[in-house]
């Protein structure tokens, strides 16, 4: 019997860059088949000629044995491919239902038939375990079941092959449960399954066979019993890395940060932050950990001087920090890793040296007015080589970086300034494994050198990694605050989900919670 | 790039440069295809008025380039296009439209008169002249300045409100020249015609010729025995023509934008607001201030075109409308079409300078009326930004496959 899908020496010449280059691959009927890259290996590019996004440069496409030409996503569709893409195409507003009849509308003598979809949904709910109510608005659902809308979205237009494209970014460690017991049933009824995806935990857990590509290239596959997570990194690096930060014991000095009873508010003007107190002292690294949208934006923009201060203070180094603007909380010495780098940390058409002088142009870069242009292009040059960014010139936007090097330098500008605090928001998101454990290892290096440390991430991976004290948030509070070393991965996810877990003694809870 | 320089043949990296500088090449002819488009659309239109195209853009052309009077009004009306178009340039770069031009370049030259007529008599000219100078700056900063608060104060569309304030600006412009500034011979004669009295002499900004004759050169191109493209050189440069100094004071201007926009933390500030004001605010960029700044820059140049043409060209105040004479548009359009960059304005004022006394002499030559020469400014405006966007995107489409596709690191 063929493969449900192959994938036959798939070429892709973008101007000046060749995204893939002979790439196969071959996926079975009912088999989990993970694809695993870094970010920029070429995944997406090899999904997007699959779904018809992309036209190839060479190579074939072949469906249950047949050679099919698909040149947009209708096709695509028609052939059974059905793409759930990282960032959902739902609109809020309207019910599970809507969502899922839209762009394929059954009617009835002209109107809408909502009845017959909700039916439909209902079974292939049913059917793979999927648990969602069609008549529900998408806006109410948590982030976990609207990804599951989506997976109806394509099992609705009869997709046998299904592509998730980095699916298990924006859940809760027990989401990421649910969802693989969901993948599961897919398989089992038959449905073959991409799961495209850095994360070399969840591949091991979840796939039949592995495929890593690197560079444009298929490096190999593997089945999860003959791989390691160590065999797996070098795979997609294409070297020997480290997957856990070496760091040693904490030894905390004096507080530099003290937060007390904070409140903020979002940009809806409702409460984000709602009365959060806890310090961080030198010599330490304080992880926030919790899903996505509970507050943590909102607190590091009051850290920093970006978002206004309801009530509570902010002391930094002693000084009042509460409502100073971002200025001043630089020249109190403090670096901060903005969760959003292309956003907040960089002017993408600004050649990579005037980045480099974003925040200190003023004082370190000029004399009165006017800008050193030869200290600028010197120090520029010296942090990037100290830092890795990997460029050809200083002098080209920075908007032309992969994702990694642009985080680098916003890293070699805000590291190399002598600082107290460092506040490094999603410091590693979208980098893949080279980047992160580069960032991770210069991260706990500012903590060895005295620095005040506090790290805000979603991925619990990268919290349980850096922290010496972890800080959970749910619902604008910190649930609580726990020694790294002696709290499990299982219990940080029920706290990230609101709820206390029993097992957690009020003893930790005292004396972890004590310097507030 | 560098991964690709680092890992692959050097016939790649090669491949790679070239195709930069191809693109580069062709985003530097964009704005030329752009007005040879528009060119060959006004021919067919021409065509349509039963003209005949090639004689009709000869005339424009030789009459605004091949001869010194004509180059001397090409240069004349580059001189408040070139200063317009800087200000555009600041206000584009912090990423703010300012369409207000016209109203700033009226009030700057109203607050230029008056200061004139006022000290024109008791202190030396040359005072006068800079106080005149200075008075247009300020007055037209205001009036930049005043859309700029409330956009970034209150939120205020800078388009609507720069749009009003030439209204404005306009009316307050006809009530003083009907009142108070009025030249008292309109008011003695009876005739009442909206203008002030002329300048004293001494508050004239010199002229080429002015100064050519302090250098010595006095004869004439005839007497000197000079003929073709020398005679009409020296003509331009020595023989009485209406070009005036403000012309060299303007693109001394220009370069000292680039110097401000491109060495000065305040240049850095503005560039930064403009293209990312959020992570100008996180580098502690007071973004709000930027607004506001880099508008009333932007009047603060359009208020100098206004005050130079007074003291330069029309040494009196006459009907708004004829003083600003569209400049406040049209220094949009050269603004675009020098891809806002200060120095790409030189060449590209002079050639709408050009434009404009080209149609009056197209007009002459083979009777089109003088607004055909509006319309291919408007033919102008569409293609260069039409070629803008088309080379933006094609930009972008270098920027997300080096960024999506290159093998990260």
């Amino acid at each position: 019997m063929p493969p449900v899908l192959e994938l036959r020496g798939i070429t892709k010449q973008f101007p000046g860059v060749l995204a893939n280059d002979n790439v196969n691959l071959t996926l079975e009927k009912g088999e989990i088949h993970a694809l695993l890259g870094e970010n920029g290996a070429g995944k997406t590019t090899l999904m997007n000629i699959l779904y018809g996004l992309y036209k190839p440069t060479k190579g074939e496409i072949f469906i249950n044995g047949k050679k099919v030409d698909i040149h947009g996503p209708t096709d695509a569709i028609r052939q059974g491919i059905g793409m759930v893409h990282q960032h959902f195409m739902l609109v809020p507003v309207l019910t599970v239902t809507e969502n899922v009849m839209l762009g394929e509308e059954t009617t009835r003598g002209g109107m809408l038939n909502r009845k017959q979809v909700a039916a439909e949904i209902r079974e292939i709910s049913q059917k793979y375990g999927l648990h969602v109510d069609p008549d529900a608005y998408v806006k109410d659902l948590p982030v976990g079941i609207q990804q599951r809308v989506e997976i109806i979205k394509v099992l609705y237009r009869q997709a046998n092959i299904l592509i998730l494209d980095e699916p298990t970014a924006v859940l809760t460690p027990q989401e990421v449960e649910e969802l693989f017991g969901i993948i599961r049933s897919l398989v089992d009824q038959g449905v073959s399954l991409i799961f495209i995806t850095h994360k070399l935990k969840e591949v091991l857990a979840v796939a039949d066979r592995i495929t890593v590509i690197r560079r444009g290239k298929t490096v190999g596959t593997a089945t999860p019993a003959e791989s390691t997570e160590k065999s797996l990194a070098e795979m997609m690096v294409g070297r020997a890395v480290e997957l856990r930060v070496k760091k040693s014991e904490a030894k905390p000095g004096e507080p530099v940060l003290r937060v007390e009873n904070l409140v903020v508010k979002d940009d809806r003007d409702s409460v984000a932050v709602a009365g959060v107190s806890f310090e961080v002292c030198a010599g330490e690294v304080v992880g926030v950990a919790g899903v996505q949208g509970n507050g943590q934006t909102e607190l590091v923009e009051a850290l920093t001087g970006l978002r206004h201060v309801e009530s509570g203070t902010i002391t930094i180094n002693g000084n009042d920090a509460t409502n100073v603007t971002p200025r001043q909380v630089t020249e109190m010495g403090v670096a901060h890793v903005p969760e959003d780098r292309q956003r907040d940390g960089l002017v993408l058409n600004f050649p990579i040296k005037d980045n480099m002088m974003l925040n200190t142009y003023y004082n370190t870069f000029a004399n009165g007015m006017v800008i050193d242009q030869e200290k600028v292009q010197r120090i520029s040059e010296e942090w990037a080589k100290a830092f890795d960014v990997r460029t050809p010139s200083i002098n080209v936007p920075a908007g032309t970086l992969s994702g990694g090097n642009q985080q680098k330098v916003i890293v070699a500008r805000e590291f190399s300034r002598p600082t107290r605090l460092l506040i490094a928001s999603q410091p590693t998101r979208g980098l893949d494994v080279g980047s992160i454990e580069y960032i991770h290892s210069r991260i706990i290096e500012k903590r060895d050198q005295g620095n005040a440390v506090l790290v805000v991430s979603t991925e619990l991976d990268e919290i349980r990694a850096l922290s010496d004290r972890i800080a959970v948030m749910f619902e604008g509070k910190i649930v609580d605050i726990l020694p790294a070393n002696r709290v499990t991965k299982e219990q940080l996810g029920l706290l990230m989900a609101g709820s206390r877990p029993d097992n957690l003694g009020s003893v930790i809870t005292e004396d972890v919670a004590a310097p507030l | 790039m560098g991964v690709s320089t680092a890992n692959h043949p050097a016939p790649r990296a090669k491949r790679a440069s070239q195709r930069i500088q191809l693109d580069r090449l062709i985003d530097l002819l964009l704005p030329l295809i752009a007005v040879l488009g528009a060119l060959v659309i006004g021919a067919f239109i021409l065509l349509l008025l039963d003209v005949n195209p090639f004689e009709a853009y000869r005339a424009m052309f030789w009459g605004a380039f091949a001869n010194k009077n004509g180059l001397a009004d090409t240069l004349v009306k580059a001189t408040p296009l070139m200063l317009v178009g800087l200000g555009i340039v600041i206000a584009f770069r912090a990423n703010v439209i300012n369409i207000g031009a016209e109203g700033q370049l009226i009030v700057g030259a109203l607050l230029a008169t008056f200061l004139g007529l006022q000290f024109g008599g008791s202190l030396p000219g040359w005072v006068v002249i800079v106080l005149a100078v200075l008075g247009g700056i300020f007055m037209g900063g205001i009036w930049g300045a005043i859309p700029g608060y409330l956009k970034a104060r209150l939120g205020v569309n800078e388009i609507l409100s720069t749009i009003m304030m030439n209204q404005i600006a306009i009316q307050v412009g006809y009530y003083l020249l009907r009142g108070p500034m009025i030249d008292p011979a309109e008011l003695e004669a009876g005739t009442n015609i909206p203008h002030s009295a002329r300048l004293e002499r001494v508050v004239d900004l010199p002229r080429f010729t002015d100064i050519a004759k302090s250098l010595g050169f006095t004869g004439t191109a005839k007497n000197l025995g000079l003929d073709g493209i020398q005679a009409e050189i020296y003509g331009l440069l020595a023989e009485p023509t209406r070009l005036h100094t403000g012309l060299i004071f303007a693109i001394i201007m220009a370069v000292l934008v680039y110097i401000f926009l491109w060495r000065t933390t305040i240049g850095y500030r503005i560039r930064a607001v403009g293209l990312n004001p959020h992570a100008s605010r996180y580098a502690g960029i007071s973004v709000k201030s930027y607004v506001v700044l880099s508008m009333a820059l932007s009047g603060a140049f359009a208020g100098l075109a206004g005050a130079i043409e007074i003291v330069g060209l029309h040494h009196r105040m006459f009907e708004p409308t004829a003083v600003s004479a569209g400049y406040g548009f049209s220094g949009i359009v050269a603004a675009l079409f020098g891809k806002l960059h200060p120095l790409g304005l030189i060449p590209s004022s002079i050639l709408f300078g050009g434009l404009l006394v080209g149609g009056d002499k197209m007009q002459r030559a083979v009777q089109v009326p003088q607004v055909f020469v509006t319309m291919l400014l408007g033919l102008v405006v569409i293609f260069v930004v039409s070629s803008e966007i088309w080379s933006r995107r094609r930009a972008n489409r270098r920027v997300s496959v080096d960024t999506d596709e290159e093998a990260g690191e």
